[in-house]
């Protein structure tokens, strides 16, 4: 005997953000209806009006704690379009550099820190114990590895950079201090420490993890949906500067302009979630979350960089890309390959790191060009661990900020996440039976988003 | 027995969170010494219970509550109202919740205004009513933690140093206060000062200040407010380097933007500031405009809707 009623899933955790499910039950105890409210809203494009735009990159890195260093750089990028001014190639490298290591940083964080115990401990397993800490108690000497590679990345960013959370050091016009040789030759030691690490990893997945959830992987939040992500001239994944690729579900895709971005994108107003949902509105298909038939969605972050990519601009992320498309496609489409898309990028985006610190230019003392503020408009866009961030500011004659307007990594995929999670509960939850495991599992394909 | 500690966040980031996790081998010693109630970063403990059928909010009772973030909805506020209950002692971590932080950049401008930019830029779609199923309503103003429950102890940085949230974690866990610096973020500083200039004008930070190159020690560099670029390090409490106490962004060869919070307490460093630049015959009319010198320390009625 079943009745009507709601679940709370209230705060979801082991992410970023604020938000929480409502999972209503029919009579018959199935599933009627779930929806995520993403519950922040703080007013950033309000409240930066009237602050001089170089102030901003310093400002907006508060939209996120873990991502800091990409609202940064778009901001930077954004700022520099504003007033004119071109920063010199060791500025744009210093910033590119930094944004990677903080990239391959993040990428840990995830795994490790937020998902993993899912994988590691069971999505069964009690609360009590399936979590960061039961993984650490359950594998000591793995755990301390995973915070010893997060602290080298975090302090070699901090005695470089000065802040690695909330940065400073990346200015209009470039980068506010050039490398010096004793710099770079620590950071390429760290980063080939970091990189074995990131093999190390997805090594371990691959074999450890990934294997025992196939089953999962198949079902878990599946939805069909199109991608969005950043590739170069080549059609490489990049993940600081190039053409933003909008692909179709059925894999054919779009290359446009970043500064165009308006043309391509709009973005829908739920009515149960202050984040705001943004589709493709250059497929004139209009807006809909509906699983069978959605309209104009598409996603953003790991698996979507993946899927829009041609190839990998690095050897080993290559020969990684490839195995995963034999096993799964492109575009694949299952919601927990985010997980192994995020070990890919990690690998490439230690294997770039070191890259850029073996190119001698990087130390070269030239690193910003002065700016004047003045009236002009800028779109500045880095693909963000969540996904592709674009942050388009307006300035007037005083070089101060008159308008602004920003879709951030994780917003791209709020429509998509409602999407999973209704999946998820439909498959999981019959005739009145649902228990702590299962709930969980409806996480798990928040989670995936890493949001 | 290990010390039971909630933590949650309310208007934030989650830098203050990362900043926690980035204390390396040190937040393994944390993890053996406390037992975590509550953490939605890294565990699933629930507000409505674990199969989301309560009907109120509840936590566990917990020696220690780590609350990062301002408060700016009615679920920020029935969080920190619940855990003040909850809970032996309060730390109030990061300056959003000390201070009200860059969020409370807010206060300028009414909810309505935030409300209409955001619900209407140029890539939204228009809509009838802002959001309102299933989400908490907003409160007027983004407040800081004590200006709505009591806080013990006060750990402010925009985030807190990654040492400073150790040595405050290990102080308690000994029954100790912790204790911050009180001195200002110049009182610290290695650069050179020689003494009040001819500045007469602040320039925006638009050229890169002087000094040798890279490889020049900071105490060879001179003083970036006596070269002329806005730094408000007089008038920003001491601790951003953690133990390493050099002031993080003047080594990156940038200025200050006041990140820790007042000096004092209730200190309010835009009035202190423009004082500051008075007292040297510095002309505050030289800078664009004097509001980010509240970016951090916007909360406790210091910034307000304008009159429009």
């Amino acid at each position: 005997m079943t009745e009507t009623r709601t679940i709370k899933i209230s705060p979801i955790t082991r992410i970023e953000g604020h938000a929480s499910i409502a999972i209503e039950l029919d009579d018959a105890g199935n599933v009627a209806d779930s929806k995520v409210h993403f519950q922040s809203i703080r007013g950033f494009e309000k409240f930066v009006e009237g602050k001089p735009a170089e102030e901003l990159p310093r400002i907006v890195t508060r939209i996120c704690g873990i991502c800091p260093w990409h609202h940064h750089v778009a901001a930077n990028k954004a700022v520099d379009r504003c007033f004119g001014v071109k920063p010199p190639p060791a500025g744009q490298k210093l910033r590119e550099l930094i944004q990677t290591i903080a990239q391959a940083e993040d990428k840990l964080l995830h795994f490790f820190f937020l998902a993993a115990a899912d994988f590691v401990i069971g999505p069964d397993a009690d609360y009590a114990v399936r979590n960061v800490i039961g993984v650490a108690k359950a594998n000591p000497d793995l755990a301390k590895k995973v915070v010893q590679m997060r602290y080298k990345a975090k302090m070699m960013i901090e005695k470089f950079a000065g802040k690695a959370i909330h940065p400073v050091a990346a200015v209009t016009g470039g980068f506010a201090k050039a490398m010096t040789e004793e710099d770079r030759k620590l950071m390429l030691e760290g980063m080939r420490e970091i990189y074995d690490f990131a093999r190390f990893t997805i090594d371990f997945a691959k074999k450890d993890i990934f294997p025992k959830y196939m089953d999962a992987i198949q079902s878990l939040g599946v939805i069909n949906t199109g991608f969005i992500g950043t590739v170069d001239s080549a059609g490489a994944l990049n993940l600081y500067d190039g053409k933003i690729r909008l692909m179709k579900a059925d894999g054919s895709y779009t290359d446009f302009d970043v500064q165009d971005y308006t043309d391509y994108l709009g973005e829908h107003v739920p009515s149960w979630s202050y984040g705001k949902f943004p589709y493709a509105k250059s497929w004139k298909e209009g807006f809909s979350l509906d699983i069978d038939n959605p309209k104009g969605i598409y996603r953003s972050n790991t698996l979507a960089r993946i899927n829009v990519a041609d190839h990998m601009a690095t050897p080993a992320a290559q020969e990684e890309l490839e195995e995963f498309r034999q096993l799964f496609g492109r575009p694949a489409q299952a919601t927990l390959l985010y997980h192994y898309a995020r070990l890919i990028e990690e690998v490439y985006a230690c294997e770039h790191a070191i890259e850029m610190l073996e190119d001698p230019e990087i130390t070269d003392p030239n690193v910003r060009a002065e700016a004047e503020p003045k009236a002009g408009r800028g779109v500045g866009c880095v693909e963000a661990p969540r996904g592709t961030l674009i942050h388009d500011y307006s300035t007037d004659d005083n070089g101060l900020i008159t308008r602004a307007n920003m879709i951030v990594g994780t917003t791209h995929n709020l429509g998509p996440i409602n999407m999973s999670v209704d999946q998820a509960a439909r498959s999981l939850i019959k005739d009145g039976h649902v228990d702590e495991g299962i709930l969980n599992k409806v996480e798990m394909a928040v989670r995936a988003y890493d949001p | 027995m290990a010390a039971k500690v909630a933590s949650d966040w309310l208007n934030a980031c989650s830098g203050c969170e990362i900043a926690i996790v980035d204390m390396g081998e040190r937040l393994l010693t944390v993890l053996d010494l406390v037992e975590f109630v509550h953490l939605p970063a890294l565990m699933d403990h629930k507000y409505y219970g674990q199969m989301g059928d309560g009907a109120h909010l509840s936590f566990p009772e917990a020696d220690l509550g780590i609350i990062s973030g301002s408060i700016k909805n009615e679920e920020h506020l029935e969080v920190a109202l619940e855990m003040r209950k909850k809970c032996g002692a309060i730390i109030a971590l990061g300056t959003c919740a000390t201070h009200g932080g860059i969020p409370a950049l807010a206060n300028s401008w009414s909810n309505d205004e935030l409300f209409t930019r955001y619900y209407s830029t140029e890539t939204t779609d228009p809509c009838d009513a802002v959001p309102a199923d299933g989400v908490p309503p907003l409160l007027e103003n983004v407040s800081a933690l004590d200006e709505k429950i009591n806080v013990d102890i006060y750990l402010p940085g925009c985030p807190p140093h990654p040492d400073q949230v150790f040595g405050a974690l290990a102080a308690f866990l000994e029954g100790k206060t912790p204790e911050l610096p009180t001195k200002s973020v110049c009182d610290t500083c290695p650069t050179k000062r020689e003494g009040k200039g001819k500045i007469g004008k602040l320039r925006r930070f638009l050229q890169a200040p002087q000094y040798k190159g890279a490889d020049e020690p900071l105490d060879q560099m001179r003083c970036l407010l006596e070269q002329g670029i806005l730094c408000m390090g007089p008038v920003t409490r001491a601790g951003c380097g953690g133990d390493g106490v050099v002031p993080r962004c003047i080594s990156a060869r940038v200025p200050c933007r006041g990140c820790y919070g007042p000096v004092q307490p209730g200190g309010n460093q835009r009035l202190d500031m423009l004082n500051a630049l008075a007292s040297n015959g510095i002309d505050p009319a030289s800078l664009p405009e004097t509001v980010s010198m509240l970016r951090f320390s916007g909360g406790h009625g210091m910034l307000k809707p304008a009159r429009r």
